[in-house]
């Protein structure tokens, strides 16, 4: 275990390192891919427990909306100071949702998280203050008014993105392979079986819940830094099912699925717009079925199959 | 399974390969990003007839077809490589697709944008990679009031003028006018056109009574419910700024039922839908542009051209996303090929920038100032007037043109505070 641990830390390292070298391109579409997958890591923990989230808009979206209004009221631009504000007031909401959204399955579930997302789009929209549907912008961030470059560019919130995706991805490594972890499987399986077994099925999916939350609130937070740019869209439906579509992709067999998902999303869409800008969605409706057809549980099932070719 | 995997790992490796490669740029191209909706519901009414101005400009441009001052071939000689990108896909798309657009294509220069959000998200990116940019038909005057840019210009005027000219044309129209309603969609533009509509109209005709305001969901397509509360709360005159496919569904549904048998609509996008709706239009309904363009253009060289070579390929009159797309593009081949009287060879991208500030020039809509903005956005006239069929074609009556200095905020002010104010420094004739 340990192992591995290093080997991601490592992995990590040399990312960050290959953003020194990348085309400036590059680094923007992965900062937002990294940021992406790691919300898809939190709905990955609530799959895993049989629960479809389509409203991690909200979380997504209210992450931006911290860093961008407490970087205005504030007057600040340090990312962790920033990142800190998105992931409090993202875990504080969902500690209230939460409390209703754990007593439900299925549909319901799914059905009651989007409509959370769509009250707060809903909201959004109406605040002039916030700029309405236009949003508004962030300024770049900054590390104690530092930068890697000397003045604010990309590569900031980069490192920031691999540096949380490092972080959270062993976080949920771990925490998968952990009694809580497990938990999630046998919630998904048989609930009463759980519940004799001494453990309570609502606390388990709340706590999931609440990691789920922190971490779209964190991907939501280096979106808006990387991006300068948040608007109430992030908080719509169709942009959790975006994320339900990259958890699809990558698979929720292991957590290097949700990165692996978002970055490759990422740049077919971009790729698709660059081929054929009249055709680009069906570009990844094509890569979706495809992937569902050959590949059913994610890109990350060719890395098991391989791996499991090699042991036997 | 192994060998599905063999053939789709080709054929992800060929996506990419062709991707990757380079076309083989030639000295003497000049590759131009063109950014519009290709998809979504703003794709019909703005992004498509923008699409295809360009294509006609840019074909007659690389021949060197059009009349002075834009005969030189291209843009400096250079012949123009239009690269095209769908606007849909949200804001952070769009910054990532413009940084794309730079350093993956090595486009020279961008022109595009229509939704507001997207201007307002691009101009970052734009400066970081010091790149011209050119918004040609967003509204919101946030952009330039916010901020201050160095390589970003908006050809187009903004939406602030629409309203303040619709209020000076209502004002002049209905001399006994008591009451108003509004009817706009649920999102930014929506709400500042009727914030910007009812606060001009406050201050020029004082106690006019709102009976109601309505902000329905954009595309929302059905209308029932306002149409009913618009009956109930009739005013003289119903505000809106619906476009596309949402204002085509209103005017329908409210013309069956009766709603502007005695209430008129002001409609301040009405002219982009004139000629696809042409028996539907009440008689009499308040047309706005968005600007001189359309059949509100002035009766010159270059508009003649335009409206004759327009209907003649695409079998339509071009509406005013059209003609504000030709002129996005002609500040920006004015601009590069003013530098390039002061240099030996082609000018750099400072070098337009600074020709392009301020820059006063001629298009098929009329005269376009550079003057807002520290000389990054332009001004223009605004033109109202009322729909008439009676010849059996679609026209307007009643036209009134107003200056851009009495229906723009002066320099440095911004929209809110001037109309807040009462529109100080206003230049009406």
């Amino acid at each position: 275990m340990r192992n591995s641990t290093l080997l991601v830390l490592g992995a990590g390292v040399a990312v960050m390192a290959a953003g020194m070298v990348m085309p400036g391109w590059l680094t923007f579409l992965l900062t937002l891919a990294l940021a992406k997958g790691l919300v898809v890591m939190g709905l990955l923990l609530l799959m895993k427990a049989g629960l479809v989230s389509f409203g991690q808009g909200l979380y997504y979206c209210l992450g931006a909306y911290c860093v961008g209004v407490a970087g205005d009221y504030l007057e600040t631009q340090n990312a962790l100071f920033l990142m800190l504000i998105a992931v409090v007031v993202c875990v504080a909401l969902a500690a209230v949702i939460g409390l209703l959204l754990c007593r439900y399955r299925d549909i319901f579930f799914a059905m009651f998280s989007m409509a959370f997302s769509m009250i707060l789009y809903g909201v959004l929209v109406k605040s002039s203050a916030f700029g309405s549907s236009d949003g508004f912008n962030v300024k770049p961030p900054l590390l104690f008014g530092w930068t890697p470059t000397g003045e604010p560019g990309p590569l900031m919130a980069y490192g920031l993105a691999v540096t949380a995706v490092t972080v959270v991805g062993i976080f949920v490594w771990n925490y998968l392979r952990s009694p809580m972890g497990y938990a999630g499987e046998a919630v998904r399986e048989n609930e009463i079986r759980v519940e004799y077994l001494g453990s309570s099925v609502r606390r388990i999916i709340y706590i999931k819940y609440l990691l789920a939350a922190a971490m779209a609130g964190l991907g939501g937070g280096i979106t808006a830094l990387a991006a300068g740019h948040i608007d109430p869209e992030m908080a719509y439906w169709t942009t959790s099912g975006e994320f339900v579509f990259i958890a699809l992709m990558g698979g929720t067999g292991h957590v290097a699925g949700p990165v692996i998902g978002a970055v490759l999303f990422e740049l077919i869409r971009t790729y698709a717009f660059q081929i054929s800008p009249y055709t680009w969605q069906m570009i990844l409706g094509i890569a979706l079925l495809a992937i569902i057809l050959y590949l059913p549980k994610g890109v990350w099932s060719l890395v098991e199959r391989f791996t499991k070719e090699k042991t036997s | 399974m192994i060998t599905s995997f063999v053939k789709k790992s080709t054929l992800a490796g060929l996506l990419v390969a062709s991707a990757v490669a380079q076309p083989v740029l030639a000295a003497d191209e000049y590759k131009l990003g063109l950014v519009t909706f290709l998809s979504g519901g703003a794709a019909g009414p703005f992004g498509v007839p923008a699409k295809n101005a360009a294509d006609l400009v840019l074909e007659t441009l690389n021949a060197g077809g059009l009349p002075a001052p834009y005969n030189m071939k291209g843009i400096n000689g250079r012949t123009i490589k239009p690269v095209y990108v769908d606007e849909a896909g949200g804001a952070t798309k769009q910054a990532s697709e413009l940084r794309n657009l730079v350093e993956r294509q090595g486009v020279d220069s961008v022109v595009g944008y229509i939704s507001s959000g997207d201007c307002l998200a691009v101009p970052a990116v734009a400066e970081e990679l010091k790149t011209l940019t050119v918004l040609f038909d967003c509204g919101t005057p946030r952009v330039f009031e916010d901020s201050s840019y160095q390589y970003v210009f908006r050809t187009g005027p903004t939406a602030t003028m629409d309203n303040v000219a619709a209020s000076h044309y209502i004002k002049e129209m209905f001399p006994k006018l008591d009451s108003v309603s509004g009817i706009n969609q649920n999102y930014s533009f929506g709400h500042e056109s009727w914030a910007d509509f009812n606060g001009s109209l406050n201050k020029l005709i004082p106690n006019v009574e709102v009976t109601t305001k309505q902000f329905p969901k954009i595309y929302a397509g059905q209308y029932g419910a306002e149409i009913s509360a618009l009956m109930v709360n009739s005013a003289n005159v119903i505000h809106s700024s619906f476009w596309g496919g949402d204002m085509e569904a209103f005017l329908l549904q409210g013309s069956a039922r009766g709603l502007f048998e005695d209430q008129t609509a002001v409609l301040t996008t009405g002219e982009s839908a004139m000629y696809r709706l042409e028996g539907q239009i009440p008689e009499g309904t308040i047309l706005g542009g968005r600007g001189p363009f359309g059949i509100y253009a002035p009766d010159n060289a270059l508009n003649r051209w335009f409206r004759e070579a327009y209907i003649a390929r695409f079998e339509t009159a071009p509406t005013y996303p059209a003609y504000k797309m030709v002129q996005g593009i002609f500040g920006l081949k004015l601009a590069t090929e003013k530098a390039a009287e002061k240099v030996k060879g082609q000018p750099t991208t400072e070098d337009v920038v600074s020709a392009f500030e301020n820059l006063v020039y001629e298009g098929p809509g009329g005269t376009v100032s550079m003057n807002m903005g520290n000389g990054h956005q332009a001004s223009m006239e605004m033109v109202y007037g009322r729909y008439s069929h009676k010849s059996g074609e679609p026209s307007v009556t009643d036209v009134r043109r107003y200056p851009a200095a009495c229906v723009n905020p002066p320099e440095g002010m911004s929209s809110i505070e001037w109309i807040e104010k009462g529109m100080p420094g206003a230049k009406c004739n």
